[in-house]
């Protein structure tokens, strides 16, 4: 079989990333320099990123058919990339404090973000798992990376075994639907899906959906997510929310339309109530965290209900809730990614901060970090000025459009929730330092230099975001999704 | 342009005052006074220029002062500013009470002076953008932009119980904000449904064919956001905590400026988007109005802490302006009812504004010497403080409603507007102002009359806190004697208002607004 130079023009952005993962194995091998690793690391990502401009140029084009790399697509592997560029930024400083090997971070976070664009662009059953297993496996050895530690341990087994378990119900899933229906490509589902039998398909369908809830973390399926959130290391954490769920994100939006226009009834039943079951269960149990991490993950799971109602508000309109879904995800990953950046950045030698008493009082010490950490955490309460209120506007509207009452309902009740515990830790940010000097030191104005420009960039990107989103909104709405 | 520099300016001056209060304590002080000050004069001369407005031009819908931008065309939202009379009366009771919060804290804020200046530009700048929004997303990005500033200035600066009570305030309005965003994309989706445009415009919005229940619907999902903010009894309940617990210059923004963006969004929105829905509704609205200027005043009655005294007449008095609103949609046309009425709602607001400001000024001298609220401990202030105590008689008075004050002149064209709407509810809300001279009586008796049991020996009003409440004085005074340049300034918009209210009077009962 050979390439059309269209077809090889659109591969190229995944190629880069596999590239950029051998060289980086290979460097280790001839000479470990952390210093190095993290440049080819960077450059690679940089590439694969630069390469979307000439893809999407020809989208959308199939490759093979397990891969369709149309512009929506494209969107998520710049988001993926974009966030392991970031997340490799946030390594750097923090992988300084670690006495184990730091150079295979970034292989297997390459590979991990091979993973999670083959999934993005993923238009097949086959190209489905093996980007699901790409990124999960090297998922398991990112979040035990600091092996010499417990909680990130537990983190890496525990993530092991409910992924493995998932995975298998994902398979039989598949399974079930190629043997009534024939096929495992998504394109020649919704024909073939007319005459199957239900008695198949049905079960097919949730095991399916119990797989992709599980990487969502979509409640009942979410019990992983505090854990692992907790015992990751804070980098890996704020990879494991983005990219990792925005590439499973976009096979379920891909696969959901690929049964129809609208979408089964049942399924978007299923859906709706996972959607209620997360945003309620997700706030509610953020509420009694003290463990910043395990609260962040709780709301991680809210958020991906919320961004399931933005999908089901395709039922009115698919270009509405496609666009809405990458707007939210745009907003999700700054805000999630400048959230555990912060964590990252106030990690020492020692430990990582966890309680919200280790973040009593920062902005008399830190008031910059404090000023991002605020700033994320209001993006994720969705206050205007910031990115996470745009988005939360726009899955508001969505909703609207498709008069999905219920869903909005519980979406500002919750949410409301919600707000309650992001300012239980902006309040501790903020209430009188303790009388006992804190572990991280005393006023301090300085931070590793990496650290401050992520951290800097990723707030001029919320606030642009929220204040004018009207680039990023041209380039999510010409990305129609074929 | 004007109307954006307003905005700049208190921006920049409360970053600079962030920046500068590594400087020294005085730095952020001074910009934010300057800053604030220059916002002031440029709307004074805005409204010297205007000579009262002119009201053949604002019915047609002409602005005084007009900024209209596009901002993000993939939804049709526009940064639209636009001032009239109305708006510019509040800008510039927003900007008088700036100034009188900077000078109120000068000595009262020791920590973090900078961020608190910060804040207290951030909202002011938000709730001048509440006022000056003709986008209805706009005016939500404002509306909700002002709650966070406002959050840290109770969180950080308050007294004891300052975290609950800032948590509670922001639960309450952004619940009820979030009800308002769903509200204003059902009112963007119907009009794109009959028109094919998406627009958040306020002039485009206005005329907007509505079915009757969905009409009462949206009014409703607005009505929350303005009710929870201004209070209507009963969402009342974040109100004393939030103002008791604010710093002098929380509580002084809180009831003189955010309590009246609730006023100002039923008569800027409520009212002409939905004028059959607001009369169908007026009846609810106008019971539940008395009740919280009865209620109001009888818990007033019954509070010990000076601030929690203050913080209820609040209730009661905002009670008022919903009555007044809603008295004005329900009043019979050609009757000059709904005139009176609306122009007593603008007299009440900018009053209370400034009886109240100054009230919590007062509050917030006697506990920075004292070191207390209660009223039982105090007892007797007349004799060391006679300059103070003379200030708290007439601003209580003020509020008391004493004819010769402006809150006197505003609540009786308020009852007056009403009485060919219900005789009943004239009566009762009477009755609320013979309350209310209970709890001014009980306030001044209890903290400045009698012996002074506790030996008190304190300080009297310095020069500072003279400059602050003398022109507050003068003002309600003026707005006693003479109110007409003022009602002169709002009588445009407020036609404006009445005449979309009542357009529809001849045809409620096609329930279709489109002329």
């Amino acid at each position: 079989m050979s390439f059309t130079s269209a077809q090889w023009t659109a591969l190229w952005p995944l190629v880069v990333l596999a590239l950029t993962a051998v060289v980086a194995m290979a460097g280790i091998a001839i000479r470990r320099s952390h210093k190095a690793t993290l440049i080819i690391t960077l450059a690679g990502l940089a590439a694969s990123i630069w390469l979307l401009w000439p893809a999407a140029g020809v989208a959308s084009t199939d490759v093979t058919p397990l891969l369709r790399l149309d512009g929506f697509a494209l969107l998520f592997i710049g988001l993926i990339a974009g966030a392991a560029f970031v997340v490799a930024l946030l390594a750097y400083d923090y992988l300084e404090t670690l006495p184990t090997r730091r150079e295979e971070f970034y292989v297997l976070l390459l590979i991990a973000t091979l993973g999670a664009a083959t999934l993005a662009a993923s238009n097949h059953f086959v190209s489905f798992f093996l980007g699901l297993e790409l990124l999960s496996i090297s998922l398991y050895a990112l979040n035990a990376y600091p092996h010499g530690r417990p909680l990130p341990l537990e983190a890496g087994i525990k993530y092991l075994v409910l992924a493995a378990s998932s995975a298998a119900f994902l398979l039989f899933g598949m399974a079930l639907i190629y043997a009534a229906t024939g096929t495992m490509d998504f394109s020649q589902i919704e024909t073939a899906l007319a005459g199957a039998p239900a008695a198949l398909v049905l079960p097919g369908a949730a095991l399916i959906l119990v797989g992709i809830g599980f990487k969502l973390g979509l409640v009942p399926f979410h019990l992983w997510t505090p854990d692992v959130y907790q015992g990751a290391p804070a980098p890996v954490t704020a990879y494991t929310a983005t990219a990792s769920k925005a590439g499973v994100f976009a096979v379920l939006l891909r696969f959901l339309y690929r049964m129809g226009q609208p979408p089964p009834e049942r399924v978007i039943l299923v859906i709706t109530i996972l959607a209620i079951a997360s945003m309620v269960a997700g706030n509610l149990l953020a509420l009694r965290q003290n463990n910043v991490k395990r609260l962040l993950a709780y709301s991680s799971i809210a958020h991906m209900g919320y961004i399931l109602v933005a999908l089901e508000a395709a039922g009115a309109s698919r270009t509405m809730a496609a666009a809405a879904v990458g707007f939210y995800f745009l907003a999700y990953f700054i805000t999630t990614l400048g959230a555990f950046g912060i964590i990252s950045a106030l990690t020492t030698p020692e430990r990582e901060p966890d309680t919200i008493e280790d973040y009593r009082g920062l902005f008399w010490r830190r008031p910059w970090l404090t000023l991002v950490f605020t700033a994320m955490l209001l993006s994720l309460a969705g206050i205007p000025l910031t990115a996470g209120f745009l988005a939360k506007f726009y899955v508001i509207a969505a909703g609207d459009a498709a008069t999905l009452w219920l869903l909005l309902l519980v979406l500002i009740i919750s949410s409301v929730v919600g707000l309650f515990y992001y300012l239980r830790v902006v309040v501790a940010l903020f209430s009188a330092p303790p009388d006992t000097p804190a572990a991280d030191g005393p006023l301090a104005w300085r931070m590793p230099l990496t650290g401050a420009c992520v951290l800097g960039v990723l707030l001029v990107a919320l606030v642009w975001v929220g204040v004018y989103p009207q680039p990023f909104l041209h380039l999510i709405l010409g990305l129609p999704l074929h | 342009m004007i109307l954006v520099w307003l905005l700049v300016i208190l921006g920049v001056a409360g970053a600079l005052a962030a920046w500068s209060g590594r400087w020294g304590r005085d730095w952020p002080r001074w910009i934010a006074l300057v800053g604030i000050g220059a916002d002031f004069v440029l709307t004074l001369q805005i409204w010297l220029r205007s000579g009262g407005g002119d009201l053949q031009g604002a019915l047609q819908g002409h602005w005084l002062r007009e900024v209209d931008w596009t901002w993000i065309p993939a939804f049709g939202i526009r940064f639209h500013l636009a001032l009239d009379g109305l708006s510019l009366l509040l800008l510039m009771l927003t900007f008088a009470l700036g100034l009188v919060s900077v000078l109120a804290s000068w000595r009262d804020i020791r920590e973090g002076v900078g961020f608190f200046h910060l804040n207290l530009c951030w909202i002011l700048a938000g709730i001048a953008g509440v006022f000056l929004a003709m986008d209805l997303f706009l005016f939500y990005f404002a509306w909700e932009l002002m709650l966070v500033p406002m959050f840290f200035l109770i969180a950080i600066w308050g007294h004891e119980r300052r975290q609950y009570a800032a948590v509670k305030f922001f639960l309450f309005t952004q619940i009820s904000g979030l009800l308002m965003l769903i509200a204003i994309l059902a009112l963007y989706f119907a009009h794109y449904a009959s028109t094919g445009v998406y627009t958040f415009e306020y002039t485009e919005l206005l005329h907007t064919p509505l079915s009757s229940g969905a009409a009462l619907w949206i009014l409703l999902g607005f009505f929350a956001a303005f009710a929870v903010k201004l209070p209507m009894f009963p969402f009342h309940t974040w109100l004393p905590d939030a103002h008791t617990e604010a710093s002098t210059a929380g509580s002084v923004v809180l009831a003189g400026l955010m309590l009246k963006t609730g006023a100002y969004g039923l008569l800027r929105f409520v009212l002409p988007l939905f004028p059959s829905a607001a009369r169908a509704f007026a009846p609810w609205a106008m019971v539940l109005a008395v009740i919280g200027i009865i209620y109001g005043g009888l818990l007033a009655y019954a509070q010990t802490d000076m601030k929690r005294l203050v913080a209820y007449t609040s209730v009661s008095h905002m009670g008022f302006v919903l009555l007044g609103i809603f008295a004005a949609v329900s009043a019979p046309p050609g009757s000059g009812a709904a005139q009176w009425a609306l122009e007593g709602v603008v007299l009440e607001i900018l009053c209370h504004g400034f009886s109240t400001g100054a009230l919590f000024v007062l509050a917030g001298v006697l506990q920075e010497r004292m070191h207390t609220r209660e009223m039982g401990r105090m007892n007797g202030l007349w004799a060391v403080m006679p300059r103070l105590s003379g200030a708290g008689l007439f601003f209580a008075m003020a509020a008391v409603g004493l004819p010769g004050l402006g809150n006197f002149v505003a609540e009786f064209l308020i009852l007056v507007g009403t009485w060919p709407v219900s005789i009943g509810l004239t009566i009762a809300g009477a009755i609320g102002i013979l309350v209310s001279t209970f709890y001014g009586i009980e306030l001044v008796q209890r903290a400045f009359h009698g012996p002074n049991r506790h030996h008190w020996q304190i300080p009297d009003l310095l020069k500072r806190e003279a400059l602050v409440l003398v022109p507050m004085m003068a003002l309600l005074l003026w707005l006693g004697l003479y109110p007409q340049p003022v009602l002169n300034t709002a009588a445009a918009p407020l036609a404006r208002i009445e005449q979309l209210t009542l357009t529809v009077t001849g045809t409620v009962a096609s329930n279709e607004r489109r002329p």
